[in-house]
């Protein structure tokens, strides 16, 4: 593996050398390495690009890693991952995707993963995206995630892009059954001309099932953003969700949030506020002596902490 | 020393102008304890916000210890030494505690430091350091750990505008010390806008704003009488009418 890939790597999946237990590194369209666990098995799809996973029923504090990293320019590609996880499981995934792009053509990788979560399990998944290289061509990234929680299971993702990413899709469709409880962070923030999409859909079925959706965004320069969500309350269920952006210099962001209630002990809520940074803010750091910039960088840390 | 030379300030209000402070001039010393004092919509707050450099008068200057701080901004004042307690306190989302005492104190504080900070304002700094300021924190809350960023910068000088707004009468009591001891350690300036008879008890001197002109300096004696004519006598004239 050259530097570069050992960067985008340590970029996305936090990695500085071979994780423990199960991983799968994708570069450039291929797989590269896999490894599996006891109890995570890991295969490679035979119909098409992607793999596997399978976790154990009672997998407890195990982890695994699968970044996919393209560094070369042109390169575009769809890959199936799907998770087949068993009851009581409690284990953290995390995945991530990094683009150098020096060249000038468009760089693309569609991820499309799948989670079946059994009886009673957690999963925290961790998705990071990021991109670079000084050539003009486009890096994009559209994940798809599909998400079905059977009784009393609970997914955790927390899903970032803080940079170089030109453009980006990201569908997650979700349904839950009774008393699982879905949860998503995202934090996105754009740069340039760089177009941001997220689309949520929810189907809360499950009666006591819930979804927390929480979307903070940073749109600088002339980037545009767009925050689609959809929660349909089939049943006894509770879902929130909530769409926070800033917008500097010329940036655009745009909330359509859809909240579906069809059942009359569906609690569905949607809040959503998007504006410049407020000047008091400004003030209230600039009155403790940091300068303009060093306030505005403050606030927009903390909003993407 | 603080000097204030003619301040005026003056906004547009339809096709002229209004003026909010009209040539205020005033001379504050240092390990003194001021209050502005005045009626509503007098201009107090206006007059902090033109100290602490967050409003620019349309005329006058502003010298502190002999340099001309008129043209600085809000950070560059800061830097030379003024601390400004907000009267509606600023929330953040994602920003804790322990960031805003530790940008106020110029160093990462330790559970031990935002304790004695916190502590003074009648805070427990095990629960409240690691919370954001927003929101989920009340009014109240929100108006101690403003106090207590400006304990923790000890600069020579320090405004509050109308602290005593949502403290409850115990931590009341408490503040009124705490503004003691924070005049006593650092022998700075403390000037403080507020109608609180028992802050204004413990003012070496009042500064009387009424209508955006200075209306009086001097004790507590010399000036209350001034401040009763102000606010009660135009309430029984306009009774009376």
């Amino acid at each position: 593996m050259d530097d570069i890939q050992k960067r985008l790597i340590a970029e996305v999946a936090d990695l500085h050398s071979v994780p423990d237990g199960a991983y799968s590194l994708r570069a450039n369209g291929q797989s590269v390495e896999m490894k599996s666990s006891a109890n995570i098995i890991i295969e490679k799809k035979t119909d098409k690009p992607g793999i596997d996973i399978y976790i154990k029923d009672g997998t407890r504090h195990e982890s695994m890693h699968m970044p996919v990293i393209i560094s070369e320019t042109g390169l575009t590609e769809v890959v199936y991952n799907d998770f087949h996880i068993g009851k009581d499981c409690d284990v953290t995934i995390i995945a991530g995707c990094g683009i150098h792009n020096c060249g000038d053509q468009r760089s693309q990788h569609d991820g499309v993963h799948t989670f079946d979560v059994g009886e009673r399990s957690k999963v925290r998944y961790v998705e990071k995206h990021y991109g670079e290289g000084d050539g003009n061509g486009e890096r994009v990234l559209n994940p798809t995630t599909v998400i079905n929680l059977r009784k009393d299971s609970l997914l955790e993702m927390d899903s970032v892009q803080i940079k170089g990413v030109d453009s980006t899709l990201r569908k997650s469709i979700a349904t839950i059954e009774d008393g699982a409880t879905l949860v998503i962070k995202e934090k996105i923030m754009t740069h340039g001309h760089q177009h941001a999409e997220t689309d949520f859909t929810v189907d809360l079925n499950g009666e006591g099932s819930s979804s927390r959706l929480i979307s903070r965004s940073v749109a600088r320069d002339k980037s545009t953003q767009l925050f689609r969500s959809n929660i349909n309350g089939n049943n006894r269920c509770h879902g929130h969700s909530e769409c926070d952006g800033i917008i500097m210099d010329e940036g655009k962001v745009g909330a359509i949030p859809e909240i579906n209630a069809n059942h009359v002990d569906a609690t569905l809520i949607h809040e959503a506020a998007i504006g410049k940074i407020a000047g008091e803010q400004l003030i209230k750091l600039m009155s403790l002596g940091l300068t303009e910039t060093e306030a505005e960088n403050m606030i927009i840390n903390g909003f993407l902490k | 020393m603080l000097e204030l030379k003619n301040i005026s300030y003056a906004v547009k209000d339809g096709d002229g102008s209004k003026e909010i402070l009209k040539n205020i001039s005033l001379t504050l010393q240092d390990d003194r304890f001021y209050v502005v004092t005045g009626p509503n919509g007098g201009g107090k707050s206006t007059l902090a916000k033109v100290i602490a450099g967050i409003i620019t008068p349309t005329e006058g200057s502003i010298i502190l210890d002999g340099r001309d701080i008129t043209g600085l901004s809000v950070s560059e004042r800061a830097k030379s030494g003024i601390s400004f307690a907000f009267q509606q306190p600023v929330r953040f989302k994602g920003i804790t505690v322990k960031d805003l005492i530790s940008l106020a104190a110029g160093s990462n504080v330790s559970l031990d430091e935002a304790c004695e900070y916190l502590s003074r304002v009648g805070l427990c700094a095990r629960d409240y350091i690691d919370r954001e300021i927003n929101a989920s924190l009340s009014g109240g809350e929100l108006k101690r750990i403003e106090i207590a960023m400006t304990l923790a910068r000890k600069t020579k000088v320090t405004l509050f505008d109308e602290p005593e707004a949502g403290i409850d009468l115990w931590s009341f009591n408490n503040l009124i010390k705490e503004f003691e001891k924070l005049h006593d350690d650092i022998h700075g300036m403390i000037l403080i806008i507020s109608h609180q008879e028992r802050i204004i008890n413990i003012a070496d001197e009042i500064i009387l704003i009424a209508d955006g002109e200075l209306r009086g300096k001097g004790s507590r004696e010399e000036i209350l009488p001034e401040y009763d004519c102000l606010t009660m006598g135009c309430r029984f004239t306009a009774e009376a009418k």
